[in-house]
């Protein structure tokens, strides 16, 4: 079924169509060109000399579709200008789960995927050195096209692919050393640039099928309110609306076109059953962390007796922090096309979790997971959003209940109410420091909604940032408390780092102020048996100019973090003038392991530090009555273009596997600005979003 | 339901909608031109900009009706080859990531520079403080915009 699939995705190429997301009937009669050729699982071959390469991870803006496809044609050594891309569907060949979070792509694709493109190229090998009846060993693959290197007579890879793939798959290939490198770890422009320049890429927003209708969802303001009673009699009224149906969120409106269904939604009469939600505000979370801050909590980390030693400790310095709940935010609000049929269900999705989503129409629709068709399409943005399939289930019972395809799309008021937020979140930090100023006992006291389940009383994903932090302090205790106000939380990019290395970094800059010494002098002494983030920061701080004088009234901030398997350093640059703060330069350096895409890599760097530099100064959900106050960009505003800073981004050269870059950047900035805005003024900021009266 | 003509990417277009539906939705949903984006619906963000008589416009809160007569120019007709100056500096500057703001970005910076033939910076940031990137692509769209205009005044182009 997958391999029919590939087929048919495939032909879209062959026939000159748009390349990705191109939508074909599920029954096209069409087949394939006789002599075409599935290779494995990523490399398929046209006898027209078509390389496909199928990304099985997801595209959302981290450059996963061209790096990828670095590693896959870096061995089959195809044309790098001739290749194409699709979205598979979800396979077993692809491992237990396919989605993009955690920044693993190219983590959990380093071998698996070089060693594709190498098989692919030994069955092309073999199969000309058949064809020209010589030894595999006089045979050369090289741009697209085998070589005999006695006669330097030629073979295409169109020509050769459908024997090759009738060949026996080598059981071992030899990947290449580095030093052999052509395309990894080369500068490389991305793959999907051309049609999202000319609006011809088909986001999930995007997908048009025959007889498909829209439908928008009225969902209960309270977070895990229920439907008690409705009046659709003025919906209905609206032209274009076709019906009301109640699905599990809420109701929805299905009209011919997305408009209607948003005008028949605002005339919509619905009596909530609110629940206990109601009763949650934010005010009432801050007392709660509050109170709960002078509890222990379930123990994370414990390096010696914190306790014993903040005891004897010549100076002790308390802190608390406070971060509020942030919402993704993606620029394509979510949606999804669904077509539930009694045998089989389609859905086509920009998604980050396309098992996630497969299983989720299976079990709404009770099909098996093999009767249910996921067409991954590229995303408007994620950072963590799409990896839920709430929105993917709607949209699959919606089309189950009117037994029509439906494209499903939320609002942006909807994107911003009905989030699964990054938790709201503080932190009581204490910490002592010996007769020289040096600390010798760091205690911090998380709390905050979690996820991901719970082991030991502790979420992982709510003490990351705090718990593995690298510096060398004998006596180090982390605990923590869960605490679950029923408002929605999940993966928000770079999950607890995002606050966790805010209150770290924070108060680290908080000791050397306290003990006397230089941010930099104090980290890179902390650091001495951490080589990796030890060496970032110190590329960090020479690129910065660190020791170098500023001008009255600006200041310069560290954070480090390790996350992702990478180790980032930034140094951000600001000034407070008039009560205005001004981020003017920041200057990043990250090793994240082989460097496979550097280009791609500066851009996810300066992403993730924009993500992270909007949150850190306009970020903020708030909640009252158990509905959240935000509605739009206007009351959840984020960096505008003549507020960006200018960016640096340094990579450290190395030659250890690689890294996760997506998330690498998005932790260091909010404490790089904190602690710069400490060095232009002399403040503290502890909570964020960072607020002008905070700096005053 | 009103019957409204006007010009779209250059070809006389009729539509039947209602009066008050959005330009958006005609083009997306009614049309099938889905390179104008849904980002906010209340012109917050700018990802569904096109050009109305050569200004840039939201269409997400422009009402069918208010353009008959005119001429509209989506990301679709700005050109038909990503050939124009914008389109193609935004190549060579690889500026998209996930690229769905983008035809809004486009489209501010096509109108700018229609205008202002050597935008300063003060100039680029007034002309694209309402469009919203998410991946924060704000710098290479800072260099993409200057480029462009180094493309239209060696080439002389008229566009």
């Amino acid at each position: 079924m997958i391999t029919s699939v590939n087929r048919r995705s495939f032909l879209k190429t062959a026939t000159g169509g748009l390349l990705i997301g191109f939508y074909l009937p599920e029954r096209s009669e069409l087949s394939a060109a006789p002599n075409d050729a599935k290779l494995n699982a990523y490399v398929h071959i046209g006898s027209d000399d078509t390389v496909t390469l199928f990304i099985h991870k997801a595209e959302m803006g981290q450059g996963t579709v061209t790096s990828l496809s670095m590693l896959l044609a870096e061995e089959l050594e195809c044309d790098w200008n001739k290749i194409r891309t699709e979205f598979p569907g979800v396979s077993p060949e692809y491992g237990p789960y396919q989605g993009v979070v955690g920044s693993a792509s190219i983590r959990t694709s380093w071998v698996p995927l070089r060693t594709a493109g190498a098989t692919a190229r030994e069955m092309l090998i073999e199969a000309a050195a058949q064809r020209w009846g010589v030894d595999k060993s006089r045979c050369r693959a090289e741009n697209g096209a085998v070589t005999n290197t006695a006669s330097n007579a030629r073979l295409s890879f169109g020509s050769l692919a459908s024997e090759a793939a009738k060949l026996p798959r080598p059981a071992s290939v030899t990947l290449k050393d580095p030093s052999q490198f052509r395309l990894i770890g080369k500068p490389t422009k991305r793959l999907d640039t051309h049609d999202k320049v000319n609006g011809r890429t088909t986001f999930g927003i995007d997908v048009r099928v025959p007889g498909m209708l829209h439908a928008v969802v009225e969902r209960c303001p309270v977070f895990g309110g229920k439907v008690g009673s409705f009046d659709a009699s003025k919906t209905k009224a609206i032209p274009g609306v076709k019906q009301v149906v109640q699905i599990s969120t809420g109701l929805a409106v299905v009209a011919d076109n997305t408009w209607s269904a948003m005008e028949g939604r605002r005339v919509l009469k619905v009596q909530w059953d609110e629940g206990t939600v109601a009763s949650i505000s934010s005010a009432g979370i801050s007392k709660d962390f509050a109170a709960h801050a002078q509890m222990p909590g379930a123990v994370a980390r414990k390096d010696g007796d914190a306790a014993a030693s903040l005891a004897t400790a010549a100076k002790k310095i308390e802190s608390v922090y406070e971060t509020p709940f942030l919402a993704h935010a993606p620029m394509e609000p979510l949606n999804c096309v669904a077509h539930v049929r009694p045998d089989a269900c389609e859905v086509w999705a920009s998604t980050q979790g396309q098992t996630a989503a497969r299983d989720a129409a299976a079990k709404i629709t009770g099909l098996a997971p093999e009767k249910v068709q996921v067409y991954t399409r590229f995303m408007g943005g994620g950072f963590g959003r799409r990896a839920r399939a709430d929105y993917i289930g709607e949209a699959v019972e919606v089309s189950k209940a009117i037994g029509q395809p439906v494209q499903l799309t939320w609002s942006r008021e909807d994107d911003l109410q009905q989030d699964f937020y990054r938790p709201a979140a503080y932190a009581r930090l204490t910490a002592g420091l010996d007769q020289q100023g040096w600390p010798v006992a760091f205690s911090a006291r998380l709390i905050c909604p979690p996820f991901g389940g719970l082991r030991d009383g502790v979420a992982r994903t709510a003490v990351e940032g705090v718990v593995d932090v690298l510096y060398a302090i004998p006596n180090i205790l982390v605990d923590y408390h869960a605490l679950d106000f029923g408002i929605p939380v999940s993966y928000w990019r770079s999950v607890g780092y995002s606050q966790n290395t805010f209150f770290a970094e924070s108060f680290l800059d908080e000791l050397a102020a306290a003990g006397g010494k230089d941010p930099l002098e104090l980290r890179l002494r902390l650091l001495a048996n951490a080589p990796r983030l030890h060496a970032a920061l110190e590329l960090a701080a020479d690129k910065a100019g660190w020791s170098k004088t500023l001008p009255a009234g600006h200041g310069r901030g560290i954070a480090l973090v390790n996350n992702i398997g990478s180790f980032t350093a930034q140094v951000a640059e600001v000034s407070v003038e008039r009560g205005k703060l001004r981020v003017h330069r920041v200057v990043a350096a990250v090793d994240c392991g082989y460097a496979v895409n550097p280009a791609g890599i500066d851009q996810q760097i300066r992403s993730g530090i924009v993500f992270g530099l909007s949150a850190a100064l306009k970020g903020g959900i708030t909640i009252d009555r158990g509905r959240v106050q935000q509605q739009n960009f206007h009351q959840y505003d984020v960096l505008r273009m003549e507020e960006m800073p200018a960016i640096e981004v340094h990579i450290v050269p190395s030659r250890n596997a690689p890294g996760g870059i997506g998330e690498a950047s998005t932790p260091g900035i909010a404490p790089a600005v904190a602690n710069a805005i400490f060095a232009a003024t002399g403040k503290r900021v502890r909570r964020l979003p960072i607020r002008s009266e905070d700096l005053a | 339901m009103a019957v409204v003509k006007f010009t779209l990417n250059g070809k006389p277009q009729t539509v039947d909608a209602p009066p008050a539906m959005p330009l958006l939705w005609v083009l997306r949903d009614t049309l099938g031109l889905t390179g104008t984006k849904f980002g906010c619906g209340m012109s917050l963000c700018g990802a569904c900009t096109v050009h109305i008589n050569g200004q840039p416009v939201r269409s997400c809160v422009t009402p069918i009706s208010t353009v008959a007569g005119k001429t509209v120019v989506t990301i679709e007709g700005l050109s038909a080859d990503a050939s124009h100056p914008i389109q193609r500096a935004w190549i060579e500057e690889d500026v998209p990531q996930c690229g769905y703001c983008q035809s809004g970005q486009i489209m501010t910076a096509a109108a700018l520079l229609a205008k202002t033939s050597h935008p300063s910076d003060a100039d680029i940031d007034e002309a694209m403080h309402g469009n919203i990137c998410r991946c924060g692509t704000y710098d290479t769209i800072r260099a993409a915009i200057h480029r462009a205009a180094e493309i239209r005044r060696t080439e002389g182009g008229s566009r």
